[in-house]
């Protein structure tokens, strides 16, 4: 009889084993999970939760010192300050307030120069920044004014998404169809992928632009036991999955959440939660066409998707795997000045300034848009204030400068200064100043100093 | 340190070893047995097989059903491998990375039963001729075989019970409800993803009978495959895997097992009918699975509704307010 030992053999056998079956689990949690049934006994409803996983998330949902709040009344800031287009009605006070607070929330490490441009005034909309958190006011009163259905009374401040990011970490562009492979083999397609969208699953993850920017048909489940109908495919099945499984890794919830354990289309069964999510597919979709899609104009390229589509809102964009944004706690009701914001902004045109030759002097700086070079409303203002003083002094000359700076790509910075200074001119002309009066300069790099004032034209009087 | 006992060891103890054995004589024609490529005439014996089963290898009879069902097989896997390999651009770490993932998908539903251009399920269409030609080719193949021997034809229809299965995925059930794309995709995850997707659309397999049954039967041959194995262990020191012998000459073995069941349970099955169990609960699991599969969107397009209306699904009560489907409120959003 023999004894029964482990050789070496065995525990170098036991050893691989242990280490491969290692590999297989990397992918789980460990347990024990929690478990909290919320429904009727032996029907499955419960929601799970890693309980080791709870620290981290409260540190990453906690909220921010508020400001602390300042009386309102006294005179509005549409009366105090230039350009004011959709926060006009508040009060000096409580403007400044709000300033405050965005920087904060959205650019803490920039300031006020991330929409401000230094050295001009406030009022210039020479940024895309400013335009661009101009219409993400309106969006957040129109999210805590309307979309009460979804976000309740708890609502959303700049904080919700940003979390003190210029961009919310979660977007969404939309995707390019996959490249067509040599020959006639099947090309990548939009599934069958680890995609970290669909929760690693090999479902479809070109989910967004159907179901979130789209309207397209999210419930393919029959209505009645036998058919009558109903055409949608089991194809068609996996792209909604895709999206509740979106939808699941967004929230950090499982599926019984929203759904019964036994029919996941049946309402008369189902938590209150799925109406919440229903209108909140329904807010997004709003967000996207309404508040993110027209600013494609204004974002520059460099922000924008590989189709030129502006980053868009999903579910993770404000839970970030929060079953409710930073877990429930409302920002707002420490800043009920949002909800103020007016919904539609009031266009403002500049007073044109009013300058006069000197030999040498500055006549106008023209302010650009990274990217751009078309004039905008100040813009345009100070070139027609330089031609006024122009025709004033008709024995004057004025030199055009372009400027750029080295960030980025050099060589087409100075192409780019040099057609600005090109509009600067046609500008001048459609102003009445004959063309043998201009002369164009060779664009020169700025050193130091601050960035938008790279991206000008002056307009110099010559000596 | 506790006694080793020889029966109490997960792998056979006992490897006879003796001359190999050629087989019975087959009748004249071009297809003989082979020894596969490693050896042309000798036998070929490996220890660590003999631990499992029997250490001889081979021969191996390969036969005109043998060599078109690999054929057609490595044609099948081909256009599967090649179809993945241009999804990740020809990159052979991608494809390793994401072979999981990779799928050759089944046409669009809007090409019906049409024939799709080649990369948009032509592809598909022309693995599943050949892997189904494989398939049955090598059903054949396992009948004639039984027959050389004659044995019964039990291996192939216990086969063809599978087979039944895997055509209702790929080929009935398309075919009736008029598009191909409503078949199965070939891939490792891909496959796994639409069968839930599946359960989904049809409004929860779970309530669909014949798939009740044929879970049933496939959880049931499991636990009867155990119990028997556990049951021919325990009286093999007194001769019990000598099963064929014991069926028609009963010895201690055989009473000693059916007494342990009857004192237990009140009821043996028999050295016979073990068997037969076995063997009506496997070719079950399939056949059933197969009748489910073909009654889901042919005749019933919401399982769960289908057995509420027929009482097998119950009502409970909610915990929370009855909801309302947002969408039929007036002035509901899109």
């Amino acid at each position: 009889m023999k004894s029964f030992q482990l050789n070496t053999k065995s525990w170098v056998l036991a050893a691989a084993g242990l280490i491969a079956a290692s590999a297989l689990l990397s992918g789980c949690e460990r347990p024990p999970i929690d478990a909290v049934q919320n429904g009727y006994r032996g029907v499955a409803m419960g929601t799970v939760a890693n309980p080791r996983t709870y620290d981290a998330k409260i540190e990453a949902n906690k909220l921010p010192e508020p400001i602390p709040s300042v009386p309102a009344g006294g005179p509005s800031a549409g009366s105090l300050y230039k350009n004011v287009q959709v926060l006009g009605d508040l009060g000096a006070g409580e403007f400044t307030r709000t300033m405050l607070a965005m920087t904060q929330w959205v650019a803490p490490k920039e300031g006020c120069a991330y929409c401000h441009a230094a050295g001009q005034d406030f009022s210039s909309d020479s940024m895309y920044t400013k335009v661009v958190a101009r219409k993400m006011l309106t969006m957040t009163k129109k999210v805590n004014s309307e979309w009460g259905k979804h976000v309740g009374v708890v609502g959303v401040t700049c904080y919700t998404c940003h979390r003190g990011n210029n961009i919310p970490v979660n977007y969404w562009y939309k995707e390019d169809q996959p490249k067509q492979s040599p020959s006639m083999m099947t090309a990548g397609s939009l599934q069958n992928t680890a995609s970290k969208t669909v929760g690693l699953a090999s479902l479809p993850h070109d989910i967004f632009q159907p179901y979130l920017a789209e309207a397209k048909d999210i419930r393919v489940i029959g209505t009645t036991a036998l058919p009558t109908g109903n055409r949608h495919s089991t194809k068609q099945a996996e792209w909604t999955y895709g999206l509740m499984v979106h939808m699941s890794e967004g929230l950090g919830v499982n599926c019984t959440y929203c759904h019964n354990s036994r029919s996941f289309s049946s309402w008369a069964t189902s938590p209150p939660q799925r109406a919440t999510a229903w209108y909140g597919i329904r807010m997004v979709r709003d967000l996207n066409n309404n508040y993110m899609d027209p600013l494609t104009a204004t974002f520059p390229d460099y922000r924008k998707g590989k189709l030129g589509d502006v980053a868009k809102v999903n579910c993770t964009t404000c839970h970030q795997a929060a079953y409710k944004p930073l877990l429930g706690v409302s920002m707002l009701k420490d800043y009920p000045e949002l909800n103020k914001a007016s919904l539609e902004a009031h266009p403002y045109t500049a007073a044109a300034p009013v300058v006069a030759v000197t030999p040498g002097g500055v006549l106008g700086k023209i302010l650009f848009a990274v990217g751009k070079k078309d004039l905008d409303a100040d813009a345009q203002n100070a070139v027609t204030a330089a031609a006024k003083a122009l025709a004033e002094k008709a024995d004057a000359k004025v030199d055009l400068s372009g400027f750029a700076d080295k960030t980025g790509n050099p060589s087409s910075n100075l192409a780019l200064a040099k057609e600005r200074a090109f509009v600067v001119r046609d500008a001048l002309k459609a102003a009445g100043v004959a063309e043998n009066r201009i002369a164009l300069k060779k664009p020169e790099f700025v050193v130091g100093g601050a960035e938008a004032d790279s991206r000008r034209v002056d307009i110099v009087a010559a000596p | 340190m506790a006694e080793y006992k020889e029966y109490q060891n997960i792998f056979t103890q006992v490897q006879v070893r003796g001359p190999a054995y050629m087989g019975t004589p087959l009748p004249p024609g071009i297809w003989q047995r082979q020894w596969g490529i490693i050896s042309e005439e000798k036998p070929w014996f490996v220890h660590l097989l003999g631990r499992f089963g029997d250490a001889q290898v081979g021969p191996v009879y390969l036969g005109s059903l043998g060599i078109a069902a690999l054929l057609c097989g490595i044609i099948a896997i081909q256009i599967m491998g090649w179809n993945m390999f241009a999804q990740v651009h020809f990159n052979p770490l991608e494809f390793i990375r994401q072979l999981p993932w990779l799928a050759l998908e089944p046409p669009s539903p809007a090409y019906g039963l049409r024939m799709p251009p080649l990369n948009e399920g032509g592809w598909w269409l022309m693995a599943g001729f050949f892997l189904t030609a494989s398939i049955l080719l090598w059903w054949a193949r396992t009948y004639r075989r039984a027959i050389a021997l004659g044995m019964g034809t039990h291996v192939a229809w216990a086969f063809a019970a599978a087979i039944w299965l895997y055509l209702v995925l790929g080929f009935i059930r398309p075919v009736l409800m008029g598009s191909w794309g409503e078949a199965v995709p070939f891939g490792i995850f891909p496959h796994l993803d639409w069968t839930a997707a599946f359960s989904i659309r049809y409004g929860n397999l779970f309530y669909n009978p014949f798939h009740m049954l044929s879970i049933a039967f496939l959880y049931g041959s499991a636990l009867l495959f155990a119990m028997h194995g556990a049951t021919i262990l325990a009286v093999s020191r007194f001769g019990g895997e000598r099963e064929i012998e014991q069926i028609v000459d009963r010895g201690t073995a055989s009473e000693r097992a059916a007494l342990f069941w009857r004192w237990t349970m009140g009821f043996n099955a028999s050295m016979e009918s073990i068997h037969r169990w076995a063997w009506w609960f496997a070719v079950l699991t399939t056949l059933t699975g197969g009748i489910g599969i073909l009654l889901t969107g042919t005749v019933v397009d919401n399982w769960y509704l289908w057995a509420v209306k027929h009482g097998v699904a119950p009502m409970y009560p909610n915990s929370w307010p009855t909801v309302i489907d947002p969408a039929t409120l007036p002035g509901a959003p899109r």
